[in-house]
């Protein structure tokens, strides 16, 4: 996993509730094997839109997104954190994430920060307004603020999440790491959970 | 005395690998064991190139499942697949389970079918289990009284390299049904219903136990219906505690325990029901006795009314849902007020892993027997797996079909997201079974309205929307 500090960029407003992952990248675009490439391929349809705000020259080489309640909801596909990857999007700043959406983040090192809606709505309306001003998320700190350093926001983040942010540290070599943990766990495992090797009679 | 649990924390606790930490709320994020690990072509490829270019082996095996089922065609199988791009994902995952010996239900394969149907209908999704998908209706599962949850591909890889997951320890949520459902009202639409009183939010960060005299009526099947939509609430998961009910679906399925076995997991099965007096975070009650046939109107599966209601009216909604109401009609093209039963379609689709087993099919049948699709609408019917299939033709479901005018296809994903040659054009509007009315969900330009099996074939009979209750009786 990439190492993750901070942060600086210009924001783009995505000013609408629920944008489910079918919107982010359409399942058409899900038949490829590789990990990138989806860029072109997101928000493929509101982008058909010319006003919609990623075609607005304006925010070109935004790094942070601002989004509303439940961003990522919907499907489980991790093709929509690579597709915002793709863009250039490495912080999303909004209300709520979906569930899936928001460890499929983690995953990929985009970040996830949660912030009331009043600030939300702040950092919306300034990205709105005024397209080049950049916004700084910094992860050692856990703050959000703008870059005159005028305004700044604490955020919540789960302690080991940040770690593995921080030092970049791969979650399955991690993981491995406690190998004796998940064989003693597999000892004391009950037998009569189900194997999909056993021979089946055919139905 | 231990303290009352729930369904969720008891399965979660015995699942969690660092027993040091089992009650610790300090630490977020806990390893858990993850009991069946399903895998499906579309979104795995990455994972197993990630297991490959780290020299890793898939741990368990005798724990993973394969099958191909969201962009496999349902029609003309024995011709060469016209996709390129499919029949590579296809290949790649027949390589991936020979090099990583991960058993794989093929297209050929009577098994095969939706992930979601083949894992309960073959006995391997059981009470108790952990159960994760690089798929979000994995949620389905939960009918049995499993915890089993979506995942996206890197934690595919993880589940494959090390058998287990780190994640967030859920909170709970108690969905409560009560009372009695009228007739001809289904579980497609208690968990609609559910969506409309929740909202597409309201589960985050939850998992749901659904529970209530409604939800002890159902069968395996329409529990698996109201599971596989948590997802749709924004919830984790959802799940069912196990009965009766749930004892006899398992019974004499090819991987449930025989003998002894059988015995000792009914004693632990029915151990994992929440303990009297337990407490959820958060607690919703509905009262079953009210709830209708329900159609979506428009983009997110909360955005629905009953048979009976009408198209919202912007104007006289609170200003937080205006916007987002005015566009999903300007995308759906209803004007406001428009009488639900008086939308026009032009496709139905009746199957997905909501709505494409067995008991649904024949609900749809029962509607479409004897009578004629309407005009100008294409109806198809895509049974959820190669046994729903085979059951369905021994009980001469798809001749009923075929003489309405339905199309009789092969089991898969299908219509529902699309990535098959199943989708609408730009600007149809389809009476679906499935799950998710998303834009462009069906394909780009597509118009999804989301009903119950009667109510699909109901609409494709009269060309419109009707109440199925006024059809049947």
């Amino acid at each position: 996993m990439k190492r993750v500090s901070s942060v600086q960029g210009k924001a783009i407003p995505i000013d609408r509730v629920n944008v489910d992952t079918d919107q982010i990248i359409p399942a058409k675009h899900l038949k490829r094997i590789e990990r990138t490439g989806y860029g072109p391929f997101a928000f493929e349809a509101w982008r058909s839109d010319p006003n919609f705000v990623i075609n607005n020259p304006a925010y070109t080489g935004a790094k942070i997104m601002i989004t509303r309640q439940n961003f990522g909801s919907g499907s489980s596909r991790e093709h929509a954190v690579w597709a915002l990857e793709g863009l250039g999007i490495e912080a999303l700043i909004g209300t709520s994430f979906a569930d899936i959406f928001r460890n499929n983040s983690f995953q990929g090192g985009l970040l996830t920060i949660e912030l009331p809606e009043k600030d939300i709505d702040y950092l919306m309306a300034r990205a709105e307004e005024l397209p080049d001003s950049e916004v700084i998320v910094d992860l050692p700190s856990q703050t959000v603020r703008t870059a005159d350093g005028q305004w700044e926001r604490h955020f919540e983040i789960d302690a080991s999440r940040k770690h593995r942010l921080q030092h970049g540290l791969d979650d399955i070599s991690m993981t491995l790491e406690d190998e004796v943990g998940i064989t003693e766990f597999e000892k004391q495992r009950t037998p009569l959970k189900p194997s999909t090797l056993t021979v089946t009679e055919s139905a | 005395m231990t303290q009352p649990k729930t369904i969720i924390e008891k399965i979660w606790t015995e699942h969690v690998v660092d027993r040091t930490g089992q009650d610790s709320h300090s630490e977020l994020q806990q390893l858990i064991y993850i009991d069946l690990h399903l895998v499906h072509e579309v979104t795995s490829p990455q994972a197993f190139e990630g297991l490959r270019l780290a020299s890793r082996k898939v741990r368990r095996p005798d724990l993973t499942l394969a099958t191909v089922d969201h962009n496999v065609p349902t029609i003309g199988r024995d011709q060469p697949n016209p996709d390129p791009l499919s029949t590579q994902q296809i290949e790649v995952m027949r390589q991936n389970a020979l090099d990583f010996e991960v058993p794989l239900f093929d297209i050929f394969d009577i098994r095969q079918g939706v992930v979601h149907i083949i894992g309960p209908e073959q006995g391997y999704t059981q009470p108790g289990m952990t159960i994760v998908c690089g798929d979000s209706h994995t949620s389905t599962h939960g009918a049995f009284g499993a915890l089993a949850f979506g995942i996206g591909t890197s934690e595919v890889e993880h589940v494959l390299a090390t058998q287990t997951l780190r994640q967030e320890r859920p909170a709970t949520m108690s969905v409560e049904v009560t009372g009695e459902l009228g007739p001809g009202v289904t579980a497609k639409d208690i968990i609609l219903a559910i969506i409309n009183k929740i909202g597409v939010h309201g589960g985050i960060g939850h998992v749901i136990e659904y529970r209530g005299e409604v939800i002890r009526n159902l069968s395996m099947e329409g529990r698996m219906t109201i599971c596989n939509m948590s997802i749709e609430g924004g919830a984790r998961a959802g799940l069912v505690a196990p009965d009766q009910t749930t004892f006899d679906y398992l019974r004499d399925r090819p991987h449930a325990p025989q003998g002894k076995d059988w015995d000792h997991a009914i004693e632990y099965w029915s151990s994992l029901a929440t303990d009297e007096g337990a407490t959820f975070d958060r607690e919703v009650v509905i009262d079953g006795s009210e709830i209708q046939p329900y159609v979506t109107w428009g983009t997110n599966p909360a955005q629905s009314t009953t048979v009976d209601g009408r198209v919202p009216d912007p104007e006289t909604v609170p200003t937080e849902q205006r916007e987002s109401i005015e566009r999903a009609l300007s995308y759906m093209n209803l004007n406001a007020n428009v009488p639900i039963r008086e939308i026009m379609i032009d496709r139905v689709f009746i199957g997905s892993c909501t709505n494409g087993r067995i008991e649904d099919l024949r609900a749809a049948a029962q509607v479409a027997n004897g009578r004629q699709v309407a005009e100008n609408v294409g109806a198809m019917v895509v049974p959820g797996s190669g046994l729903v299939k085979q059951q369905a033709e021994a009980e001469g479901l798809d001749v009923i079909f075929k003489n309405a005018g339905f199309e009789w296809r092969d089991a898969g994903c299908s219509m529902c997201l699309a990535m098959n040659p199943d989708i609408l054009l730009p600007g149809e509007r389809c009476a679906s079974t499935s799950n998710r009315n998303f834009e462009g969900r069906q394909g780009p330009g597509s118009r999804t309205h989301l009903v119950s099996p009667a109510m699909a074939a109901a609409a494709a009979i009269a060309g419109h929307f009707v109440d199925v209750r006024e059809v049947i009786s």
